[in-house]
């Protein structure tokens, strides 16, 4: 499969992202969004590291462990997404407890 | 010893001037004339040494200007010519110094001081001037009495009509100081070198056209200096500094510059006939056309003034037709009837208590006789009725003008005439007849103390005996003066006039002063002019109207274009540009202040916008680069 249909997808799903971190105000959704631009972002870096090395001499035992790299540091991402995630929603929940909403509109106190 | 000359009055200034709020009048007094005595003193021996054959080479004191191979030293050269001139502005500048202790008695202690010590300025200035051993040297002194001149005339400074004349005198002669600066650039890009002796001996590598360029522009710095048509303007407005200060710049220094730096360069302008015909010329002309104005003033003080203005008229005559002994000779004679003529309306004023208006005076021959026979004694010098100085000096300059071109001694004459009809006209107007002013001024009518009266005295006495340092030939006399000068004044041509003809011309021009003299002598004496004026009688009182003329040709259009620049280009330029820029921030700012609204999804499309932009920027690197390199 060639590399445009990875970048592509990616592509879709970062603008989805971006565009859902615009439009909408719930904070929790907003938060989603960003999940899915962090996340095509991982599969992009996947893609490319599986796609991008090919051994001209033909060598196969070298090529077993070829590409593996961006997956384990896609890994390390995941789970600092995944405390990430946590601490973000410890946040929102804080806001829900206090103003009883997750319109991040609502808050705009920082203004001036 | 020659720096000695010029550092007395210097650290009289000095002394005068740092500790003006300390120091008792009578102590400034006695600083300020004793270190021009000691001058005096100084210039007498360096005279002497000078007359018995000594003292004769150039004294270089250190180098003023050193760049690579192009020196000026700051040397001083006490020669014939600039120990003469020596003599004259100390001898004469001591007896106004002695004058002005008392005549300037009820200045206020600081002010005093501050007097005395611009007066010790003016005459260190001018012994600069005369002194300096080449062109550069003379630049600076020139430069100080124009400076101090505009200090001394401005010296009542609350007086608005005083400050104007003060800085009309300034501007008029920086006019004149340009000419003469570009003069000496001139000279130093032709020869290198600004060294009197230097240039003199190298007149040969300089082309024609040089020499009358260079001429020509130092003579556009006499004529500013020296007050001669078209700069003349300022002298008569200097009248406003106190009566000893206009003896100072009359007799003294200042005026005599223009005619010494011509005399100095002798050997330049004999060799343009161009330029001595313009000297010429412009000295006769301005000898007759202040001679017109001053018969119709009535100032005492603006009479003597245009007489000035026309005495040093002939001076420049002589120059230009090569009678530069005649010249200087005047230039002596009239500093001692000009200096007692000046200090004796001075006396009068200060007895009348300063009205200067010669219609309200009259009668006060027997009020005051020691000024009055002292006054009368100059008046009959300035005529050139003999034996009196000024018959010698102004005669030798006709004859010379005679010799030249006979047309000149013709004017010459009639301007003879003249000076003798308006000296007369002002002397019976101010001394004989009925006192005109009110019973309190009657009243208090007394002569002036000693100190006043004693320079008088000294000065009437050389004003009567100046004359006889160069009797002529014609005479019986020997020329001493002309023998003296003859080492410095190398390019004078020889007398071509026979006894007979130098007679007769001499025979003319003493008929016709001594008869315009009576004639002013009757007619005034009996029945001074009082009325305003009418006629030709008003143009001349309204001084030609040259005043106005010079208003409206060129002061009144600079201040238009200055008020333009000021009112238009300033205010609407300049001002509506940076005060642009200040709106335009303030305005901009208060719309750009609605951005930050508190909403973080506004804040985030701009950050997505701002990343877009900076990525097209980033894409198109080198396209941009390009465009910017193709416009710078």
């Amino acid at each position: 499969m060639p590399i445009q249909y990875y970048i592509i997808l990616a592509a879709a799903l970062f603008c989805i992202g971006v565009v859902g971190v615009l439009i909408r105000r719930n904070a929790i959704i907003i938060f989603m969004c960003i999940e899915l631009m962090l996340n095509s972002v991982n599969l992009l870096l996947v893609a490319f590291s599986k796609m991008q090395y090919t051994p001209a001499n033909g060598n196969k035992s070298l090529a077993l462990n070829i590409g593996s790299d961006a997956q384990i540091f896609v890994f390390f991402i995941m789970v600092v997404a995944a405390a990430e995630v946590s601490v973000g929603l410890a946040i929102i929940v804080m806001m829900y407890r206090n103003v009883h909403s997750t319109d991040v509109n609502f808050l705009n106190r920082l203004k001036n | 010893m020659v720096y000695l000359v010029p550092l007395f009055p210097l650290l009289g200034f000095l002394l005068n001037g740092i500790f003006r709020k300390s120091l008792s009048k009578s102590l400034v007094g006695i600083i300020g004339c004793g270190s021009i005595l000691a001058s005096f003193i100084v210039s007498v021996i360096l005279f002497s040494e000078v007359m018995s054959g000594g003292a004769l080479a150039v004294q270089p004191l250190f180098q003023f200007i050193n760049v690579h191979d192009f020196k000026i030293d700051f040397a001083f050269q006490a020669d014939q010519l600039s120990s003469l001139f020596l003599l004259i502005i100390t001898g004469v500048g001591f007896l106004i110094h002695v004058y002005s202790t008392s005549y300037m008695h009820d200045e206020a202690e600081e002010h005093f001081a501050r007097y005395f010590s611009y007066l010790n300025l003016f005459v260190f200035s001018m012994l600069l001037l005369v002194l300096g051993a080449n062109y550069v040297i003379m630049f600076i002194g020139w430069e100080g009495v124009g400076l101090c001149s505009y200090l001394l005339i401005g010296y009542w400074f609350k007086n608005d009509g005083y400050n104007y004349a003060a800085k009309k005198a300034f501007v008029m002669n920086r006019i004149g100081d340009l000419g003469f600066l570009l003069g000496i650039f001139w000279l130093l890009s032709k020869l290198g070198t600004a060294n009197y002796s230097d240039v003199f001996a190298n007149v040969s590598h300089l082309s024609p056209t040089d020499i009358t360029g260079i001429t020509v522009l130092l003579f556009i710095g006499a004529m500013g200096k020296s007050a001669q048509i078209p700069l003349y303007t300022w002298l008569p407005d200097a009248m406003a500094g106190p009566t000893p200060v206009s003896a100072l710049i009359h007799a003294a220094t200042m005026v005599t510059a223009g005619i010494y730096m011509v005399a100095r360069s002798n050997a330049l302008y004999s060799l343009s006939a161009v330029a001595e015909n313009l000297v010429a010329v412009v000295g006769i002309a301005t000898a007759l056309f202040s001679a017109t104005i001053a018969i119709k003033q009535n100032d005492i003080k603006k009479v003597l003034a245009y007489s000035t203005v026309s005495q040093l008229g002939y001076m420049f005559l002589g120059l230009g037709v090569g009678a530069y002994t005649g010249s200087v000779f005047h230039v002596m004679t009239h500093a001692f009837f000009k200096a007692l003529l000046f200090l004796g309306a001075g006396s009068v004023i200060h007895a009348i208590h300063n009205q200067q208006d010669i219609r309200y005076m009259g009668g006060l021959k027997k009020y005051l006789p020691v000024t009055h026979l002292t006054f009368l004694i100059g008046c009959i010098a300035i005529a050139g009725i003999p034996p009196f100085s000024g018959f010698f000096s102004k005669d030798e300059i006709l004859a010379a003008a005679y010799a030249a071109n006979p047309i000149y001694w013709v004017l010459g004459v009639i301007g003879a005439g003249m000076t003798a009809f308006y000296m007369f006209r002002l002397y019976a107007t101010t001394f004989l007849g009925e006192f005109r002013g009110t019973e309190e001024q009657k009243h208090h009518l007394h002569e002036s103390p000693a100190a006043i009266t004693i320079p008088l005295i000294i000065l009437a006495v050389l004003a009567f005996a100046g004359g006889f340092v160069n009797v002529p030939e014609v005479l019986g006399g020997h020329e001493e003066l002309h023998h003296f000068l003859s080492p410095v004044l190398t390019t004078e041509p020889a007398h071509e006039l026979d006894h007979n003809t130098e007679l007769t011309l001499m025979g003319v021009s003493v008929i016709v002063a001594f008869l315009s003299g009576a004639f002013a002598l009757i007619k005034y004496s009996k029945k001074p002019e009082l009325d305003e004026p009418k006629g030709l009688g008003k143009v001349l009182a309204n001084k030609w109207y040259i005043d106005e003329l010079y208003d409206a040709m060129i002061v009144n259009p600079v201040i238009a274009l200055g008020s333009f620049f000021k009112n238009v280009i300033e205010k609407s330029g300049i001002d509506g540009f940076v005060n642009g820029i200040g709106t335009f921030i303030q305005y901009s700012s208060r719309r750009l202040r609605l951005v930050q609204n508190g909403k973080v999804g506004t804040y985030i499309l701009f950050m997505v916008f701002s990343m877009i932009v900076l990525w097209l920027i980033f894409w198109n690197q080198t396209t941009i680069t390009n465009f910017f390199q193709k416009i710078f």
